[in-house]
């Protein structure tokens, strides 16, 4: 409480009421509940025939805008490689006194660990057809690494396993973008394979294959910067 | 549907608020979770679902663990 | 109440816009400061689905022998924009978080005030 009544509170408070009327003024405008975008309707409208997808996210995420998925897995990458980079400089270890962890803890690492993985597996396979796709399934499997770090703390992510299933995996991104170039529409990530049937699992071309890609990728990179947190800034 | 969210958003909104006064770090990375928590219903209730399970396993846990592992490593009160 | 029907969702999205800036103004603790961040990118994200939203419309998932039409259904854009984004913040939050550790190991405190360089 007592920051807001110093002078750099009051600047604060100021500059907060600007910036609140400013974006209230300029985008409280929009009408809720009507959207009034013809790329959303058009992607609705045409997406299941032109890609075969049933789920209308995933043919936007790894279809019509994959250029921009593969930006952001690129973003992901380098903020993982920093982040290591970052503490693996750190000398100073502390060694503390662990505590063991409880028993529920202990027992449900191992239970569940594989069951987690294998949920994060059924999501990405099934991106075009179900909600989820490549970066929740990543994210779920990455939440299994951290659930055996926090149970399990002899167990330890082998850190080339990691760094190389995450390399692989990106090559791959850009090598099936890349056939993509060379035949079928000829140009970059275009969806040679052929659709296949509406709502069955092996439909909607290259989409699945993309997504298992992004979601190795991201569960690798979730697996190392959990490994770098807990086990480098020890 | 419009109780749920309007309970919702004023729970959300109470949480959010909580951060700036919690003295304690913890106590405000678990009030973070509570925001990603109820940012998930909203998202399922705006019709959202691919969005609600990647904050569901991001914001909820991801993010949470890896918050407490940095205040393990630095302290744990705020001065 | 009907104009918390068509509002409630803008208010909470401008809320935690708001807080998480008034967290990133007001705090000096370094990870309160990046917490601030990570409330501020919920706002902005619910925001963003909140633009695309159709009163009454359904996901935007065919399911075989369940009748939706694509004029009902909610906008795909923002899903999939936001979609990538929460996992890009994760990212750039723990590399924050890495930040902060080194600053902590270099100066002993998280307070921005005893940080050379940082105080305002």
């Amino acid at each position: 409480m007592k920051e807001l009544l110093s002078l750099r509170g009051l600047i604060a408070l100021f500059l907060l009421v600007v910036i609140g009327v400013g974006i209230f003024s300029a985008v409280g405008k929009i009408p809720f509940g009507q959207p009034d975008s013809e790329v959303g309707s058009a992607y609705l409208e045409d997406g299941r025939q032109e890609t075969g997808a049933a789920n209308t996210v995933t043919s936007v995420v790894v279809g019509y805008r994959a250029l921009d998925t593969l930006g952001e897995v690129a973003v992901l990458f380098i903020a993982a490689t920093g982040l290591s980079t970052i503490l693996a400089t750190s000398k100073k270890r502390i060694d503390r006194k662990l505590e063991d962890a409880s028993l529920v803890l202990k027992t449900g690492c191992r239970v569940f660990f594989p069951m987690i993985l294998l949920f994060g597996a059924y999501l990405f396979i099934h991106g075009h057809l179900t909600p989820g796709g490549g970066f929740q399934g990543g994210a779920v499997i990455g939440s299994a690494f951290l659930l055996t770090y926090l149970g399990c703390s002899g167990r330890r992510v082998s850190r080339t396993a990691s760094r190389s299933l995450e390399s692989l995996s990106g090559f791959g991104f850009v090598f099936l973008g890349l056939i993509g170039l060379m035949v079928g529409e000829s140009y970059f990530l275009s969806n040679f394979l052929p659709k296949g049937e509406l709502y069955s699992l092996l439909s909607a071309g290259i989409f699945p294959l993309i997504y298992i890609l992004i979601g190795l990728k991201v569960g690798a990179e979730f697996a190392g910067v959990i490994d770098s947190m807990i086990e480098e800034s020890r | 549907m419009i109780i749920i969210a309007t309970v919702t958003v004023f729970f959300m909104l109470g949480a959010a608020l909580s951060v700036f006064f919690f003295k304690d770090l913890m106590n405000a990375v678990v009030a973070s979770s509570l925001v990603s928590l109820t940012a998930t219903v909203l998202f399922y209730l705006l019709q959202a679902p691919d969005v609600a399970m990647a904050e569901a396993a991001i914001g909820v846990a991801l993010v949470t663990g890896i918050f407490v592992v940095a205040i393990r490593r630095t302290e744990r009160y705020e001065k | 109440m009907s104009f918390l029907s068509s509002y409630i969702y803008y208010i909470g999205a401008f809320g935690l816009i708001i807080i998480g800036l008034l967290v990133i103004l007001l705090k000096r603790n370094l990870i309160k400061v990046i917490i601030g961040i990570n409330l501020l990118d919920t706002g902005v994200n619910l925001f963003l689905i909140s633009t695309g939203y159709l009163k009454g419309g359904t996901a935007p998932i065919f399911s075989p022998g369940y009748g939706a039409v694509p004029s009902a259904m909610v906008d795909p854009v923002p899903q999939g924009l936001v979609l990538t984004a929460i996992v890009i913040g994760a990212s750039v939050l723990a590399l924050a978080l890495s930040l902060g550790i080194k600053v902590y190991d270099h100066y002993g405190t998280l307070d921005l005030d005893k940080v050379r360089g940082q105080r305002w």
